[in-house]
């Protein structure tokens, strides 16, 4: 039983950070119908960045993981207004590969910056392990969760209350009226990549801390989003949320117990079942469990 | 008053769709343009509006003027806030959004205060859009769309409002809802480019009138004239002198020629 609690608080701690780094692909997708592959390098760059800022310049560990998401955000809003504004009117595809281009030339910026240095998070939460239902669970699980599902939170509270992210909103759904009723749709485009940047920032920290040490190579981590978005839905917030927890869960619960019930598939097989149930999600219900039917395909 | 000189729209460098439009809004009348698919009224009111360039077309010759003050290298965003609301065609609301949803984002320009202000103005000459401001705009009737369109227009508080064809596909006594609409919104201080395909009723409340063919006016004259215009009351009111005739007299192209004023 308490095996069972820990697995699910895991699973559910794991799973709320590829949440929250699927709602960066979906901010930036329901604003400009391009996905961004870039998003994992964001999240490694935000990771240094935290790293810099607490470790490098000894800043107070929150003011330092605000600091990179304000850094991160301008940096991705950089990012948009010189790599992809000019892609503006031409097919998503075409701009879905310049963000490859995009992620390359980061990561590579991540290399350089990261160097031999070890990045780690230190030990914001401790590996203290505290009382939940009765379980003795790692802190930095229930920080992934309360920390990532209030920061999706935000942003939604974000979008469906305030003028702006009304106006990001309509630009989702109709850039031309949004355009006629005098929203800036350039603008709204650079601002959801911001959105994007600061989420990615909080979502690398959030893995560093959980894995120790981070590492360029860890951007691959951010791929699993990838299931993420498309159980839940290529633009749907919610869908996101649901699909994130679900997959962290069931990585969780074969990571567990797979070892043990089923040997012959080998060791590390709950890295490979998120893309599985992705398989699965495409075969059953392409576009996931919130997401628009004639979404189009990446 | 909002100018139009000699203006040339070229679509995708090629396409010759306005080919010296000239035309004038005179502050506080209704103003109808009056044509066939594909005349460039519409287009006309994108070069106004500065939605041309997402269309691909371009502005190569010619000025639009806002009080004297050029406006046809404005972006949209600077055409709103100059005072210049529009209505385009097929309505085009945020259809998952709800009533009031829609009428806010109209006001995103206006200054934070004006918006509940507004709203009240919106919901006065609207109040079907008041009992239903909380639901999904999408599943509203179509006359009851087209007036939240026009709302969010209005929430802008715009000097000029550009109506593109407010009576596309609406049933009759609709039409003549928003007719009575467009001449209270009028009356309250706002003045009307009304472009249409019922000549009928936009020539009711129009106090002149345009009709453009081809990318060109071929006529331009007060409403009450145009009303009484033999052509004009063939092609456009659907009147004709005698009984039906035979299919030969309708021929279109025979009688274009015409157009000489």
């Amino acid at each position: 039983m308490e095996l069972l609690t820990a697995t699910l608080v895991r699973g559910v701690g794991i799973g709320s950070t590829y949440a929250l780094i699927a709602v960066g692909f979906v901010i930036i997708y329901r604003a400009t119908d391009v996905v961004n592959f870039a998003q994992p390098a964001l999240m490694i760059l935000g990771a240094y960045f935290t790293w810099f800022f607490v470790r490098g310049l000894g800043m107070p560990f929150v003011a330092g993981v605000l600091l990179a998401m304000i850094v991160m955000a301008a940096f991705a809003g950089l990012t948009e207004r010189v790599a992809l504004r000019p892609m503006v009117g031409e097919p998503p595809f075409a701009a879905a590969m310049v963000t490859v281009g995009v992620f390359f030339a980061l990561l590579i910026l991540s290399f350089r910056l990261i160097g031999t240095n070890v990045i780690s998070m230190g030990d914001p939460w401790g590996v203290e392990r505290i009382d939940f239902l009765g379980t003795r669970v790692a802190q930095v699980d229930l920080a992934m969760t309360v920390l990532s599902l209030t920061a999706i939170g935000l942003v939604g509270l974000f979008l469906t209350r305030s003028k702006v992210g009304l106006a990001m909103r309509a630009t989702a759904l109709d850039q031309e009226t949004a355009l006629a009723q005098g929203v800036n749709v350039g603008r709204m485009f650079g601002l959801s990549w911001a959105i994007s940047g600061a989420t990615a920032a909080l979502a690398g920290m959030l893995i560093a801390a959980r894995a120790g040490a981070v590492t360029p190579l860890d951007a691959f981590v951010a791929l699993k989003a990838l299931p993420v978005i498309i159980l839940g839905g290529l633009d749907s917030i919610k869908g996101s949320v649901y699909a994130g927890i679900l997959i962290g869960v069931a990585e969780s619960l074969t990571r567990t117990y797979q070892p043990a019930l089923a040997p012959g598939l080998g060791s590390n097989f709950d890295v490979i079942v998120p893309y599985l149930i992705m398989i699965v999600a495409l075969m059953v219900r392409p576009y996931g469990f919130y997401g628009t039917p004639e979404v189009q395909r990446v | 008053m909002l100018t139009i000189e000699n203006l040339e729209v070229v679509y995708e460098d090629v396409i010759l769709v306005l080919k010296g439009v000239s035309l004038s809004v005179p502050e506080g009348s209704i103003v109808a343009l009056l044509g066939a698919n594909g005349a460039g009224k519409t287009t006309v009111l994108r070069a106004i509006t500065g939605l041309l360039d997402i269309h691909r077309g371009e502005i190569t010759k010619g000025t639009i003027t806002l009080d004297g003050k050029p406006i046809h290298d404005l972006d949209a965003t600077k055409t709103v806030a100059a005072g210049i609301g529009q209505v385009m065609e097929g309505r085009r609301i945020f259809t998952e959004f709800t009533v009031e949803e829609n009428l806010r984002i109209g006001a995103h320009t206006a200054a934070r205060g004006k918006v509940e202000s507004g709203l009240d103005r919106v919901y006065e000459l609207f109040p079907r859009l008041k009992e239903r401001r909380k639901q999904i705009a999408g599943y509203l009737s179509g006359g009851e769309q087209q007036m939240c369109a026009i709302g969010r227009a209005l929430m802008a508080e715009p000097r000029y409002l550009l109506l593109d064809e407010p009576s596309l596909g609406l049933a009759p006594l609709i039409v003549q809802q928003i007719r009575d609409l467009v001449v209270d919104i009028n009356k309250q201080g706002t003045t009307v480019l009304l472009v249409e395909q019922n000549a009928n009723m936009a020539l009711s409340i129009a106090t002149h009138g345009y009709i453009m063919e081809t990318g060109k006016v071929v006529m331009d004259k007060p409403a009450a004239v145009l009303r009484e215009d033999e052509d004009v009351k063939e092609f456009y009111l659907g009147l004709r002198e005698e009984g039906a005739g035979s299919f030969r007299d309708v021929k279109h192209y025979k009688r274009r020629k015409r157009w000489l004023s």
